[in-house]
């Protein structure tokens, strides 16, 4: 970082023309670039995507239908094996219970995440959601690509035609949970039983192919390089390039406490602001970034708003994988809109289309 | 960087650029000015800006203790979680005889402390002697650490117990091991919030006479502000252009700390959590209005870890330090209220974001690095002066 005067200047320039920024920008960027230069940097790319100072955010909830997995994440302390003690999955009328409670606090989404559960094929998740849609008008954000890729292969579909009838029974947008770090690399370290790098992107193709949504998103601070970050947002771009489909990227920082790897530092609030800016700086083609204040505490989750994110992300009444790490900021909807108006922003409640509700 | 002075233009801070620029002394509009404007990141350029004048990349840190010797006071402040009344019965009140504060600090006696901060509440019980006792058991204990001790409250109350001036009073406080005075106390230099919060404590005048009196004393002090209660925008600006006069007059301060409110147990518990926003703007306008000022102080304890660490862009160069054993707030927004950041921690917290760590003592004299001229660090940001 010891960036002399005009290091980056032809950096600077690219971003002011709105050019593209390459792998070796994005590196450079991490290794010499300070935190006021990313900073105002950001903000300029931020404003031009969203000229209208509104920070948005969706009032929504995590409903964890089972903590029944088999993968084994060394980061993950969330999961159960099967046959485990302490293993659940979510009655029917518990799901209900908890959507209920979002509508009647005027939530609109719930976020539908759990495990690689071998006793549970594609007719439990179609019952599932039809049976949310036949009672609710909430919109079903859920399953990320590996628990679509698993349900695929337990119930003889292709990826594909896996899809389609999820769609069909009520699916409308996929988390970008799972990414962690798009290079094989990196997963081989930290979940070795998890899909590749080109199993999860290309299940994300085939998603947006079939016109369902999802956000993507990135756990960096575990084993990986900065060359690896960069190489994961440059993956990201391409595939939206030609898909389409992101509607938000999310930066965390992986929560050493509790898991297998517990002997990884903590990655501080410089290292997510900076991972937040150069995100907004490489990806130019995806118009919203996300903040992960659930990982970041409500003070470097606002100062976030100075390093490109233009989203608070949702509410969260209820989230147990990210917790069960250690983690365990909550903020209530009025605190989330006092954090925006400090930061000089209005605060705007969006859907999951990040369409803006009228307020 | 053409990015950072268009965005200063359209803050509107242009004009306190270009006075930065010609070593013009900013104004209470001015003031007025960087507390109004949302724009976090032209703030922060610009007090970087003369953070890196002053200090370089170097960021101060010190290996240091907390010894709190009573919680028993009798003022009362609306903002306070920590005192215990004089009379009450519940058990709370404490006070350290001067052998348990000198054993206190011998806990420590196998790490490099430089630097003892004492400060408590104000217990009328307390006489004289015990103060200079409290200072010679603790000096006597550790004489290679310096005692920054008492605040302007605390010397008004010992002068009162002593029952003779603070100018007679100040050079026996000196030789029983007081080395510098650390400015706790001012709160807010406004009658109306004086009136509300901190009613019984000494006036705002009072506060300038006992820090005139132990700058011409030669004892050196820090100076505060309590900010995120009730306090206004332009109270603040009046403080921090109080301070300036004071310090033009005395030159006896050296380093100013914004000190952010924590209203959890307090009578204000109503009363949010300070932003992090707020945590950097107060940095970094004290760092801007604060011209004869050599320091900022990001104190992680109240602010976190995190943005402590940001701050070292925003306008502050000094991060306090390792802070065994703190007991008046906890810090704010962290998973965990661990009160004790390791060595190795601090120099992790400096060094990620590009600054350079300087250990100090408690008056700023480097450690370690006697006759060693300290290296200017060239900054990107410098370029707001070479684009102009």
């Amino acid at each position: 970082m010891q960036a002399t005067d005009h290091a980056l200047d032809d950096i600077e320039t690219k971003i002011l023309r709105g050019e593209r920024l390459s792998f070796a920008d994005g590196v450079r960027l991490f290794r010499e670039a300070n935190p006021l230069q990313l900073s105002a940097w950001a903000n300029l790319v931020r404003r031009r995507l969203h000229p209208e100072d509104r920070v948005t955010y969706v009032v929504g909830r995590n409903i964890n239908y089972t903590n029944v997995c088999w993968v084994q994440c060394k980061f993950c302390s969330f999961y159960r094996l099967p046959g485990a003690d302490g293993g659940y999955v979510l009655p029917r009328e518990e799901i209900f219970r908890k959507i209920q409670e979002l509508l009647d606090l005027g939530g609109i989404e719930i976020l539908i995440q759990g495990g690689l559960n071998p006793a549970l094929k594609i007719d439990y998740f179609e019952e599932t959601f039809r049976a949310i849609k036949a009672r609710f008008p909430v919109h079903i954000h859920g399953l990320s690509p590996a628990e679509i890729i698993y349900l695929a292969k337990i119930s003889n579909l292709s990826d594909r035609d896996c899809l389609v009838r999820l769609k069909a029974a009520g699916l409308d947008s996929i988390p970008g949970a799972g990414a962690e770090m798009l290079v094989d690399e990196v997963r081989d370290q930290i979940a070795p039983l998890k899909d590749s790098a080109a199993a999860w992107l290309n299940l994300m193709r085939t998603a947006h192919q079939l016109g369902i949504p999802s956000t993507v998103t990135m756990m960096y601070g575990s084993v990986e390089t900065v060359e690896q970050r960069v190489e994961h947002l440059v993956k990201v771009r391409d595939l939206q390039d030609e898909a389409g489909g992101f509607r938000a990227f999310i930066p965390w920082s992986f929560q050493p406490q509790g898991t297998h790897l517990p002997s990884v530092k903590q990655a501080s609030g410089f290292d997510y602001l900076r991972t937040v800016a150069i995100s907004r700086l490489m990806l130019d083609n995806i118009r919203n970034i996300q903040a992960s204040w659930l990982t970041q505490g409500p003070k470097i989750g606002q100062i976030a708003l100075q390093y490109g994110v233009n989203d608070m992300g949702s509410t969260v009444m209820e989230e147990n994988v990210v917790t069960a790490q250690g983690a365990v900021f909550m903020l209530p909807l009025h605190e989330i809109e006092r954090l925006i108006k400090d930061a000089g922003f209005h605060p705007a409640r969006r859907n999951t289309r990040y369409e803006i509700l009228p307020g | 960087m053409r990015t950072m002075l268009d965005q200063l233009r359209r803050a509107g801070l242009d004009g306190v650029h270009a006075k930065l620029l010609a070593g013009q002394r900013l104004d209470f509009d001015d003031g007025m000015r960087l507390y109004r404007t949302p724009d976090l990141t032209a703030v922060g350029s610009l007090a970087n800006l003369v953070r890196e004048r002053r200090s370089g990349a170097r960021t101060y840190y010190v290996r240091n203790l907390h010894v709190n010797y009573t919680n028993i006071c009798n003022k009362f402040c609306k903002f306070c979680s920590f005192y215990a009344a004089p009379n009450s019965t519940d058990g709370k009140g404490y006070v350290l005889t001067p052998e348990e504060a000198a054993a206190r600090v011998a806990q420590y006696a196998g790490e490099p402390i430089r630097e003892i901060h004492m400060v408590a509440g104000i217990n009328p019980k307390l006489p004289y002697l015990y103060y200079l006792d409290l200072l010679r058991a603790v000096k006597a204990t550790r004489p290679d650490a310096q005692i920054k001790a008492f605040t302007m409250i605390e010397l008004a109350q010992i002068a009162r117990v002593a029952r003779r001036p603070l100018a007679e009073i100040l050079p026996e406080l000196k030789a029983a091991g007081l080395a510098a005075c650390p400015g706790g106390g001012a709160e807010v230099f406004s009658d109306r919030v004086h009136e509300e919060l901190f009613r019984a404590k000494l006036d705002n005048q009072g506060w300038f006479d006992v820090a005139r009196a132990v700058h011409a004393a030669g004892i050196p002090s820090n100076a505060t502000l309590l900010y995120g209660h009730i306090e206004t925008q332009d109270e603040k600006v009046r403080h921090l252009l109080h301070i300036r006069e004071l310090q033009d007059e005395t030159g006896g301060f050296m380093c100013f700390v914004p000190l952010a409110f924590d209203p959890s147990n307090t009578e204000l518990s109503h009363l949010p959590v300070t932003t992090g926003y707020a945590n950097l703007r107060e940095i970094a306008i004290a760092r801007l209005l604060l011209d004869n000022f050599p320091h900022v102080k990001a104190f992680w304890i109240m602010i976190t870890p995190a943005v402590a660490q940001m701050a070292l862009w925003y306008g502050a160069d000094d991060i306090d330090g390792t802070v065994s054993h703190y007991e008046i707030t906890h810090a704010l927004g962290t998973t965990s209220h661990r009160q004790v950041l390791s060595h190795e921690q601090l120099l992790d917290l400096i060094t990620e974001i590009g600054r350079e760590p300087v250990e100090r003592d408690a008056l700023y004299s480097l450690v370690g690095h006697a006759d060693e001229a300290v290296s200017h660090q060239p900054s990107a940001v410098s370029a707001l002066t070479a684009d102009r």
